[in-house]
């Protein structure tokens, strides 16, 4: 897990390898301390996981949902299509930004 | 004819773990290799690795798991059949307080939603006093090709 400041209010949470139940607790850590300090606009970028679970994906509505409390948003960046297939089947491309670059996923937070 | 006979029995594959996070990834990967050696195609694949992986993963969620989750990948030439093993306690109550599916309470959310839509056949198999099996099965899209 990577974090990494955007421009203006935007953070980006970078994240790589497999995010399953033995990996998700350091992910929602990262996302947690984010929102805690008061960050509620965060571009995840999925660009280099080559996995992720039902606890990953948990993570991630959960980020979502906080933010969300402020007025705040979630974007992820994802091209791998596997990946992409489970946020399709789980119907969880209806609540997520999905894009396919940082630029796309940042610019469509503001 | 030889190569039918020698597929009459399933070859099966059995790897024990212990009930724990660190470990689903291996079982995940066992299954994924097993699916590869039936020359699945890599979407299959990874379909058997999420559901191996939500199956264990459930089991170690779950309050009362054992100590080990048990693997066993059962092949033929066209068919992938999984039990994940649990020796753990199961019995669950839902919200009017009557027992719900142990099996079912098992794997509740997400996990048993990706089960059932990536798998094409999930069942319980329910011992109150063995544990609980959850049994998937995986079809090839296409029939086997090659050795």
């Amino acid at each position: 897990v990577n974090v990494r400041q955007g421009p203006g209010d935007c953070y980006v949470v970078d994240l790589s390898g497999e995010i399953d139940v033995y990996t998700s607790p350091k992910v929602k850590d990262a996302i947690g301390e984010l929102i805690d300090r008061g960050v509620y606009y965060l571009v995840i970028n999925l660009e280099k996981v080559r996995y992720i679970d039902s606890t990953g994906l948990g993570v991630l509505i959960g980020g979502l949902k906080r933010v969300r409390e402020h007025g705040g948003s979630v974007n992820l960046v994802c091209t791998n299509l596997q990946i992409k297939k489970i946020f399709d089947i789980t119907g969880l491309v209806k609540i997520f930004g999905i894009f396919d670059s940082e630029d796309a996923a940042m610019k469509a937070l503001v | 004819v030889k190569q039918a006979v020698e597929h009459s029995v399933p070859d099966r594959v059995e790897l024990r773990i212990p009930c724990r996070a660190e470990w689903v990834a291996l079982a995940r990967l066992a299954a994924a290799a097993v699916a590869n050696r039936l020359r699945m195609s890599i979407d299959e694949i990874e379909d058997v690795k999420l559901a191996v992986a939500e199956a264990c993963t459930a089991v170690i969620q779950h309050e009362h798991h054992g100590d080990f989750i048990h693997l066993t990948c059962e092949t033929t030439p066209a068919v992938l059949r999984v039990r994940v093993h649990d020796s753990g306690r199961h019995g669950a109550h839902g919200e009017d307080g009557q027992m719900i599916d142990p099996g079912e309470a098992r794997i509740a959310g997400l996990g048993v939603f990706l089960i059932r839509t990536l798998m094409d056949e999930v069942s319980y198999d329910v011992h109150p006093q063995l544990g609980t099996d959850l049994l998937m099965v995986k079809r090839l899209a296409v029939g086997p090709s090659g050795p």
